[in-house]
């Protein structure tokens, strides 16, 4: 399961991060959605996107994924197999080809685990693989059945989502976006759709993933599960970066008011 | 009633054969490339291009805003003045096609706006292209929704073909027709038709349950 040419998280940062986000913008009329982000994403790290609901995290998340086009900014994506790095530039039309290849490079959980529902579980996972990047059929299935036994799910291969508990779907997810060997892995609130007896299965498995050295942006409201695998945490608000740093002094000791606010406001809830 | 008996039964022998060598031929060649024009008409409407939406939206809209039995009149007797001469088949096909295709098309529509935008996301998200995502993902789950409306479309299909006696096919119908006015049984013959109708439509009905039961099967009960 772990990923291919991917050294496991080093303590000393590479120069240069697998992805770079730079000056990203987007409004609807007069109604400022993000504004001057920048986001660095090193081999193997892990970056926590917090703030409260409204704040652009989640469409910052998406925009890496394609599923949202911002007005201005660049994201580049650093090719390690052909050196030559993917950079999309949002101020002019991005052609579908980069949008297509930007896509090729990450997978996306969502909160809401869009499985689909006339698939099992199985040809959820090998859908991807198998439709898209014409793996063989067999092979991708042996992948599938190894990542499902991974997170528990072997023995629900053959069932339709609508079978499963949202925190076993959520796993289906995630086992789904491996299933394409991304560079990066993409969360959108992966457990703030889940009942609360079941966040913490699904947790599990991301903090696994960190573990085993993948790359990967999460967009959350579970502070505490940040503060443990998030390499750096940003902080958002109205649409711009608050605050950003490594988990522990963001999340422990913030610096700006807006965020100590918010930290509070999250943590008492318990 | 005072039936001629002997009548009826020997009339369902020309009366079935007009089914089986008419109607049912008629609906099945006429629903199918339909259904095929209906998908074209529906994606079109939803499609981003204005002319390619406005064009479907007019067709929509002449075809439910226009008799069925003018359109077939239009296409039988009305062409020949353009030079366009068809037989009764071919022009009880296209008129029939070209009906189905412009009620269908809003089903179809309705039913890809259906899916959820998370499940066109998710495919995005594997890397499927737009028409990828559209055949893998999108129209496998409309065509759930789309069974019971399309169901009624084809039930309804079944029984407009009658129409097609009035441009010389020889159907179920017209055989009814051209027995009750030789034998002057009007009462007798027109309910054995409206029987023959019945009975096609119940077993369609049937298939229907049992494709919906099919489709059904990825969904919480």
């Amino acid at each position: 399961m772990s990923p291919t040419s991917q050294p496991a998280r080093a303590g000393a940062p590479q120069p240069k991060p697998v992805l770079s986000v730079r000056n990203l913008a987007k409004a609807f009329g007069s109604n400022v959605v993000l504004r001057d982000i920048d986001l660095d994403v090193r081999r193997g790290n892990v970056v926590a996107l917090i703030g409260p609901s409204g704040s652009g995290k989640t469409t910052v998340l998406r925009s890496l994924n394609g599923l949202e086009t911002p007005d201005a900014g660049t994201v580049t994506f650093a090719d390690t197999a052909t050196g030559t790095d993917l950079a999309l530039d949002f101020s002019a039309k991005v052609a579908k080809k980069d949008i297509s290849d930007l896509r090729d490079r990450s997978a996306m959980v969502f909160q809401h685990y869009n499985l689909f529902p006339h698939m099992t579980v199985l040809q959820n996972v090998i859908e991807g693989p198998v439709q898209v990047q014409k793996r063989k059929r067999a092979e991708a299935v042996a992948e599938a059945e190894k990542l499902l036994a991974r997170v528990g799910l072997a023995d629900k291969r053959d069932a339709y989502p609508f079978e499963l508990s949202g925190g076993q779907q959520q796993r289906v997810g995630i086992v789904r976006a491996l299933a394409l060997k991304p560079q990066l892995l993409l969360f959108d609130e992966p457990t703030s759709a889940l009942d609360p007896e079941l966040v913490g299965e699904v947790l599990g498995v991301i903090q696994e993933l960190a573990e085993e050295g993948w790359t990967m942006v999460i967009v959350t409201h579970e502070l505490a599960f940040a503060r443990q695998v998030a390499d750096e945490v940003i902080f958002m608000d109205g649409g711009v970066v608050v605050e950003r740093g490594p988990a522990a002094e963001v999340l422990r000791a913030p610096r700006q008011d807006r965020t100590r606010q918010f930290v509070r406001r999250l943590l008492h809830e318990f | 009633m005072p039936f001629n008996w002997d009548l009826v039964w020997s009339s369902f022998g020309p009366i079935v054969t007009g089914a089986i060598t008419g109607t049912i031929p008629l609906t099945l060649a006429s629903f199918a490339f339909g259904l095929a024009l209906a998908l074209l008409v529906a994606l079109m409407r939803l499609s981003r291009n204005p002319v390619a939406s406005g064009a479907a939206r007019f067709y929509v809209s002449v075809i439910r805003g226009t008799p069925l039995l003018v359109q077939l009149f239009v296409i039988f007797y009305g062409l020949p003045s353009l030079g366009v001469k068809l037989d009764p088949w071919p022009s009880a096909i296209i008129a029939f096609s070209l009906n189905v295709g412009g009620y269908a098309a809003e089903v179809i529509r309705a039913a890809i706006l259906s899916v959820p935008k998370g499940q066109w996301e998710a495919g995005h998200t594997i890397g499927m292209s737009r028409a990828q995502a559209l055949r893998r993902i999108i129209l496998p789950q409309a065509a759930r929704v789309s069974v019971p409306p399309l169901s009624n479309t084809f039930i309804s299909l079944v029984k407009d073909t009658s129409l097609a006696s009035l441009i010389l096919v020889t159907e179920l119908f017209r055989n009814a027709q051209q027995i009750a006015a030789f034998s002057q049984e009007f009462m007798a013959l027109y309910l054995e038709a409206a029987l023959v109708y019945w009975v096609i439509c119940l077993a369609l009905s049937t298939g229907q349950s049992a494709l919906e039961k099919r489709l059904d099967r990825y969904v919480a009960h």
